[in-house]
C-alpha cells in the first residue's frame, strides 16, 4: 500500500509488537521447561512433557514437564520443608522478598506481557496495560501485608503448605493473586499453571531464583487436571485454591471434603451488566465493550448478561452493533486489535455449539459484517436479543465473546432477572442516579458490582462469588483470611471417640415432687416462630445423665427441614434491619434469659449431669455472649477500599441468607447461643439443629424467643438426628452456607454433601470447642464466617 | 495474519451540505447524561487500542496537516507575519519529504489560515489564488463579552473582508445560567449573519464546568446551525482535551442520527505534538467513521503542531530524528 492510498482510504495498518526478547527467552531454554521445585528447575520424574501451543498461530511455542505423584509428592515436601522457616522470618523480611518480586515483574514487564499474549492469545494491549501491572500491583500491595501481618492479623497463623491451581485466561496475574496473599501470610506454596498457559509462570519461577526467594517457599509443577488432582488430594498440604470452572471446583469440594484443608473457590459466572434508563449510553456500550470482548469474553466474570429498561433498550443495542463493526479482531501481537485468539479448539467448539443453540431457540444472533481470520482459533462478536431468561444462553456460561441482551421494566424487576442464575461473581450497574445504583447493589447477588463501570480489579479490593461462583476472596484484607487460620483453631483436641454415641436408653419419666403424674410437656420443632409437630410423627425420648427419662422430642427429619428452610427463606426482613434493631432484639433476649436463668440451671444439671456451679456458669455466660453480639451488631463495619482510580469501593459484609447450624452435645445451651448469636447478629435466618442429646436446653428458648420481639423464621430449630438432618442440610440448595460441629465423619459428610449449591461449609473436623473460653467460643471469626464480603467499586466525578 | 478490517468509505463520499439547523428543542439535549469516570476511561484506551505506525503513520500524519486551521491570535501579530503563515500554508511540507513518500500531486495544504479580523485582508491577499480558504475568529473573541451589535458587525465585516470561515465564541453565561434558548438565539444569529461563510462555534469548554453542560452546549449550537463545533479558544487554562472531545463529538452523532446532517469538530488548544494529532483522528474514526476525517468535517485549530509533524515525517523518510530548524518557518 502507498502513503498516497493510505492517505485515501485511512485505514489501520499492522502495527506488531515485536516476539523477538520472548522468542531469544524460550531459544534459551531450548523450549523446553521442566518443574521449580526447592528454588530449582527439575526434570519431571518419569521424563513426560506436553507442548504448550500459540493459539492465533497454531504454532508449538515449547515443551512443559508434565507432573506425575511424584513430582507433586517432591514439591509438597519441599514446600513442607521451606514452610516453618518462612512463617518464622519476620513481617518484614517477607515484605522485602514480596517487594522485590513486584519490582523484578516491573522490570521484566514486557517480557512477561509478551509472553503472555504468544501463550494465551490474548492481546497485547491487555497483557501490557492490564495483566502485568495488576500482577507487579498485586505484590506491592501483599508486600505491605506482609509487613503488616502480626499488626493487623492478632491471634492468625499462616494455615501452611498451599496447593493453588489456575487457570489459562489470565495465567500470570491468577498466579499472583494466588502466590502473593500466600507468601504474604506465611505459607509456602505448590501452583500447577494451567496446561494451555505455563510460560509466564516458569519466567515468574526466574523471577523468584533472581530476587533470591528462600528454596520450596515457591514451587511450580506444570501439567493438567490429573496434576491438578494429585495435589487436591496430597495429604501433605492445608489448604487448596482453585480459581476455574464451576464443574471442576465441585470436583476438588468433593474430592478434598473431611481431609480438614481449607478451600477457597473462584469459579464461573454469568454476571448481569444492567443499563438504567438514565444511564449515559454511550459510556454504557463501552462498558459492554470492556464488560464481554475483554479478553474474548474468556472472564470469569465477564458482564455477559446485558439487561437493558424496556425504554432505551433499542437505543441501546442499535448503538452497540454499531460499536461491535468497529472492533477489529486479529493477531494478538498486534498493538491496535481488541480481541485476540481463543485459547483452544474445544473453547472454540463450545462457543459454536452454545451459539448454535441460541438460534435454534429462537434468540436473534449479530455478527459484525467483517469476517475473523481463517488461520487461528478466532471468533467474531457476538450479541443476542430477544433472549429470554429460559434459553440455554442466558443460564449458562460461554466463557467466550458472546453477549445475550434482555429488558426489564422496574429496578425490581432488573434485580429479579440479574439474580436469576446459580451463579453470583459479578455485576455492573449503569444509572446517573447515586440513589438507584446504591440501592440496586447490594440487592445484587454477586461479590463484585461495579457501578458505571466494569472488570475493574485492584489488589486492594477483594474479589470472589455468591452461589456457585464459590467462596473466599482474593485481594484486600478480605482475601488475607484465605491463608491464615486462628491460633485456637488449630490448638482444638479431638472429641473422644465415645461423645457422639446414640442417646443411652432410658428407665421411666423423672420424678415429679408432688406424687402426681407429671403433665406431659413434649417441645415440637420451632419452624416459623411456630412450634410445629414433626413431619414424621416420632419422638425420642431425652435421657438425664443419670438414665432418666426427662421427656420426648420430635425426631425431625427432611420435611421438617425443608419447612424450616422455607419459613427461613420467607424472614428476609431479618437481614434488611438495621445493627441497632437487631441488637435491641439480642439484649431483650439476654433479659429474658436471665429473668428464667434458674430453670434453665436446672434443666442443664439435670440433662447432663453439670454440676450446679457450671450449670449457672454456663446460663451466665450465654447471657453474656448474647451481650458480645449485641455490642458487634452495629460495630462490625465494612470497609473503604483504598483502590488507585477516582472512587469509593466499598466492602461491605453482607448475611449469607440462610444458614444452616448444627451444634455438638457439651454445653448444650451455651453451644446453641455461640453458633447461633453471631450469625444472626449479621442478619442471617438459621435452621438449626440443636445437641441430639441434650435438646432441652434449645427447645427451652422457644418461649424466650417469643418473648423477645425475634421474628418468626429468623431461628428455626429441628430436633433429631445430627448426621441425617446435617446431610439434608447440607445438600439443600436454598441454604448459603452452613456451620457443623460434631464428629469428623460428621464434618466430611457436611463438606462432601455442600457441592450441590457449593454452600459455604465451616466444620469442626472432629475437634473440641471449649464454649466458655471466649478465645474459642466467641469473637470476631464467628462474625466473618457469618458473612461475605461484597464490593462495590463507585466512581465519581462530575 | 492480517487484521480484519470494515471496508473505508472513500473520500469521494463525504457530504457537503451544510447544516441548516433545525428549531430550538430542549427534548434534544436536556435528559443528556455524561458519566465522567466511563467518558476518561474511553478517552485513555482510544489511543492504547489504536495506533499507526511506518506508512500508515506518515500517511496519517499528512492527513493531519491537511486538517490544520494554522493559525497566529497574538497582538503582536502583523501583515508580514500572517503572510509568513500563509505561505507555509500554502507548502506546508518540505518537497523533498513530499517526493519520497510520492505525494508531490496531492498538493497538500492546511485547511485554513485562521486569523483576528484586522488580519483577514492580508491573508486573503497572500492566499490568493491558494483556494485556501481564511478563516476570522469573531463575535468578541476569546471573552465573547462585548455589546452583541458589535459582536454581530465584526463578522458582518469579516466575510467582507473575504473571511470564508468565521470562528465564533459564545456567551458562557447563558450555559452556566441554563439559558439554553438565549445561546440558541444568539448562536442563530452568528449563523445569519455569516451569511455563505461556515460558522464555527467555539464552546470554551474549559469554562463550561462539566461535561453535561459541554453536551449540551454542542447540541444546542448544532441545532442553531453552527457548521463546526470547536472545543476552546486556546486562550481558557483548559483547552482541547480528549473527553471533552469524545462528548462533543458523541453530540455530533447525535444530531446526525437525528437530522441526518453532519457537523464538523474542531478541537483547539492543546494539540501541539504529531501524537496529538493521531489521537484526534483515531478518536474521530472509532467513534464519527472515515467521514469525519476530511477537511469538511474536522480541523486541527494549532500553532505548533505542524512544526512537529514535519520532523516526524523526516524520519520517517530518513530513519533519522529531524530538528525543527531543518523545516521553514511558519
Amino acid at each position: 500500500m502507498t502513503v498516497k492510498d493510505i492517505f485515501d482510504h485511512m485505514t489501520y495498518g499492522p502495527a506488531p509488537e515485536s516476539d523477538e526478547y520472548a522468542v531469544q527467552w524460550l531459544e534459551r531454554h531450548q523450549r523446553r521447561f521442566d518443574h521449580f521445585i526447592g528454588g530449582k528447575f527439575v526434570k519431571p520424574v518419569a521424563g513426560k512433557v506436553f507442548e504448550t501451543v500459540n493459539p492465533a498461530e497454531v504454532t508449538v511455542l515449547a515443551e512443559v514437564a508434565y507432573g506425575d505423584a511424584k513430582d507433586v509428592d517432591k514439591a509438597v515436601k519441599a514446600a513442607r520443608k521451606a514452610q516453618p522457616a518462612w512463617a518464622g522470618l519476620s513481617g518484614h523480611a517477607r515484605a522485602r522478598y514480596l517487594y522485590a518480586l513486584a519490582r523484578q515483574v516491573q522490570k521484566h514487564a514486557r517480557l512477561l506481557a509478551v509472553l503472555e499474549s504468544l501463550d494465551n492469545g490474548k492481546p497485547i494491549r491487555e497483557t501490557r496495560d492490564i495483566d502485568i501491572p495488576l500482577v507487579a500491583r498485586h505484590f506491592y500491595h501483599h508486600a505491605g501485608w506482609a509487613q503488616l501481618l502480626e499488626t493487623e492479623f492478632p491471634g492468625y497463623e499462616p494455615v501452611g503448605v498451599v496447593g493453588q491451581i489456575i487457570p489459562w485466561n489470565f495465567p500470570l496475574l491468577m498466579l499472583a493473586w494466588k502466590i502473593a496473599p500466600a507468601l504474604a501470610a506465611g505459607c509456602t506454596v505448590v501452583l500447577k499453571p494451567a496446561k494451555f498457559t505455563p510460560l509466564t509462570a516458569l519466567a515468574f519461577a526466574e523471577i523468584a531464583q533472581e530476587v533470591g526467594l528462600p528454596p520450596g517457599v515457591l514451587n511450580i509443577v506444570t501439567g493438567d487436571g490429573a496434576t491438578g488432582e494429585l495435589i487436591v488430594r496430597h495429604q501433605g498440604i492445608d489448604k487448596l485454591a482453585f480459581t476455574g470452572s464451576t464443574g471442576v471446583g465441585r470436583h476438588i469440594r468433593e474430592l478434598s471434603a473431611g481431609s480438614g484443608k481449607k478451600l477457597s473457590l473462584e469459579l464461573g459466572g454469568k454476571s448481569p451488566f444492567i443499563v438504567f434508563e438514565d444511564a449515559d449510553l454511550d459510556s454504557a456500550v463501552e462498558g459492554v465493550v470492556d464488560a464481554i470482548w475483554f479478553n474474548q469474553g474468556q472472564v470469569c466474570c465477564a458482564g455477559s448478561r446485558l439487561l437493558v429498561q424496556e425504554g432505551v433498550a433499542e437505543r441501546m443495542t442499535d448503538k452497540l452493533r454499531a460499536r461491535m463493526e468497529t472492533l477489529r479482531v486479529g493477531a494478538p501481537l498486534d498493538k491496535a486489535v481488541d480481541i485476540g485468539a481463543i485459547i483452544a479448539p474445544f473453547q472454540l467448539e463450545k462457543i459454536e455449539r452454545l451459539v448454535a443453540q441460541g438460534q435454534q431457540e429462537g434468540a436473534q444472533c449479530y455478527q459484525p459484517s467483517w469476517g475473523v481470520p481463517e488461520q487461528g482459533y478466532f471468533y467474531p462478536p457476538t450479541l443476542f436479543t430477544d433472549v429470554s431468561p429460559a434459553s440455554t444462553i442466558a443460564q449458562e456460561e460461554i466463557f467466550g465473546p458472546v453477549i445475550v441482551s434482555m429488558t426489564f421494566r422496574t429496578p425490581a424487576e432488573a434485580i429479579e432477572l440479574a439474580n436469576n442464575t446459580r451463579y453470583g461473581l459479578a455485576a455492573s450497574v449503569w444509572t446517573e442516579s447515586v440513589n438507584l445504583a446504591l440501592d440496586v447493589a447490594p440487592q445484587l447477588k454477586a461479590g463484585v458490582v461495579w457501578v458505571n463501570s466494569t472488570n475493574l480489579f485492584d489488589a486492594a479490593s477483594g474479589f470472589g462469588g455468591y452461589r456457585e461462583s464459590g467462596y473466599g476472596r482474593e485481594g484486600g484484607k478480605e482475601g488475607l483470611y484465605e491463608y491464615l487460620i486462628p491460633a485456637w483453631e488449630r490448638s482444638l483436641a479431638a472429641y473422644g471417640v465415645d461423645e457422639f454415641a446414640a442417646p443411652a436408653g432410658s428407665s421411666g419419666l423423672s420424678d415429679d415432687t408432688s406424687g402426681l403424674p407429671s403433665i406431659d410437656r413434649t417441645p415440637k420443632m420451632y419452624v416459623g416462630g411456630k412450634q410445629a409437630r414433626p413431619d414424621s410423627g416420632y419422638s425420642y425420648p431425652v435421657v438425664s445423665a443419670d438414665g432418666r427419662r426427662l421427656g420426648e422430642v420430635g425426631l425431625g427429619n427432611r420435611k421438617d427441614i425443608r419447612n424450616a428452610v422455607e419459613a427461613a427463606r420467607k424472614a428476609g426482613g431479618w437481614s434488611k434491619a438495621t445493627g441497632h434493631n437487631r441488637a435491641q432484639v439480642l439484649y431483650y433476649l439476654a433479659e429474658n434469659l436471665a429473668a428464667r436463668a434458674p430453670e434453665f440451671e436446672q434443666r442443664l444439671q439435670a440433662m447432663t449431669g453439670a454440676t450446679r456451679k457450671k450449670a449457672v456458669l454456663e446460663v451466665a455466660t450465654s447471657i453474656e455472649r448474647l451481650f458480645y453480639y449485641a455490642a458487634y451488631a452495629d460495630k462490625y463495619d465494612g470497609d473503604v477500599h483504598h483502590t488507585p482510580v477516582r472512587n469509593v469501593t466499598l466492602a461491605m459484609p453482607e448475611p449469607w441468607g440462610v444458614m444452616a447450624i448444627c451444634c455438638p452435645d457439651e454445653t448444650p445451651l451455651l453451644a446453641f447461643i455461640s453458633l447461633v448469636i453471631p450469625a444472626i447478629t449479621m442478619g442471617n435466618r438459621v435452621v438449626v439443629t440443636p445437641s441430639p442429646r441434650h435438646p432441652l436446653a434449645a427447645t427451652d428458648l422457644y418461649q424466650v424467643f417469643d418473648t423477645s420481639d425475634v421474628p418468626g423464621g429468623v431461628i428455626n430449630i429441628v430436633t433429631g438426628e445430627r448426621d441425617e438432618l446435617a446431610k439434608t442440610l447440607a445438600e439443600h440448595d436454598d441454604i448459603a452456607a452452613m456451620w457443623f460441629v460434631g464428629s469428623a465423619q460428621g464434618s466430611e459428610l457436611v463438606e462432601k454433601a455442600s457441592v450441590g449449591n457449593l454452600k459455604a461449609t465451616w466444620v469442626n473436623h472432629g475437634k473440641k470447642r471449649n464454649w466458655f473460653d471466649a478465645s474459642q467460643g466467641q469473637g470476631t471469626e464467628y462474625l466473618r464466617r457469618a458473612t461475605q464480603i461484597k464490593n462495590i467499586w463507585v466512581p465519581y466525578g462530575e | 495474519m492480517s487484521v480484519t478490517e470494515k471496508p473505508t468509505v472513500g473520500q469521494q463520499e463525504v457530504q457537503q451540505l451544510r447544516n441548516g439547523g433545525v428549531p430550538f428543542e430542549p427534548g434534544w439535549f436536556e435528559d443528556a447524561r455524561v458519566n465522567l469516570s466511563a467518558v476518561e476511561r474511553r478517552s485513555a484506551t482510544l489511543t492504547t487500542r489504536r495506533t499507526v505506525k511506518k506508512a500508515w503513520q506518515a500517511a496519517w500524519l499528512l492527513k493531519a496537516v491537511t486538517l490544520i486551521d494554522l493559525t497566529t491570535l497574538a497582538g503582536d501579530d502583523t501583515p508580514g507575519r500572517v503572510r509568513r503563515l500563509c505561505a507555509k500554508a500554502r507548502q506546508p511540507v518540505r518537497e523533498d519529504l513530499l517526493e519520497a513518500v510520492d505525494m508531490v500531486q496531492a498538493g497538500l495544504t492546511t485547511a485554513s489560515v485562521c486569523v483576528y479580523h484586522e488580519m483577514v485582508p492580508a491573508a486573503v491577499s497572500a492566499l490568493q489564488g491558494s483556494g485556501i480558504p481564511v478563516a476570522a475568529v469573531s463575535a468578541g473573541f476569546p471573552a465573547g463579552l462585548n455589546p452583541y451589535p458589535q459582536r454581530l458587525a465584526e463578522i458582518r465585516a469579516s466575510v467582507e473582508a473575504g473571511a470564508e470561515e468565521i470562528d465564533i465564541v459564545i456567551s458562557r453565561r447563558h450555559v452556566l445560567t441554563g439559558d439554553w434558548q438565549a445561546l440558541y438565539d444568539e448562536i442563530r444569529a452568528f449563523r445569519q449573519a455569516c451569511g455563505e461563510a461556515h460558522l464555527k462555534t467555539i464552546l470554551a469548554t474549559g469554562e463550561l464546568g462539566t461535561l453535561r453542560n459541554v453536551y449540551k452546549a454542542s447540541m444546542v449550537a448544532m441545532m442553531a446551525g453552527a457548521d463546526f463545533i470547536k472545543t476552546s479558544t486556546g486562550k481558557e487554562s483548559v483547552n482541547a482535551t480528549l473527553p471533552v472531545s469524545l462528548v462533543m463529538v458523541r453530540a455530533i452523532r447525535d444530531y446526525a442520527e437525528r437530522t441526518g446532517c453532519q457537523v464538523g469538530f474542531k478541537p483547539a488548544g492543546g494539540l501541539r505534538s504529531a501524537k496529538d494529532a493521531l489521537a484526534w483522528l483515531i478518536l474521530m474514526k472509532e467513534e464519527l467513521g472515515r467521514a469525519w476525517l476530511e477537511p469538511e468535517l474536522l480541523r486541527f485549530g494549532a500553532s505548533s503542531l505542524l512544526g512537529d509533524i514535519e520532523r516526524q515525517l523526516e524520519h520517517f523518510v530518513t530513519g533519522r530524528y529531524s530538528a525543527s530548524f531543518r523545516h521553514p518557518l511558519a
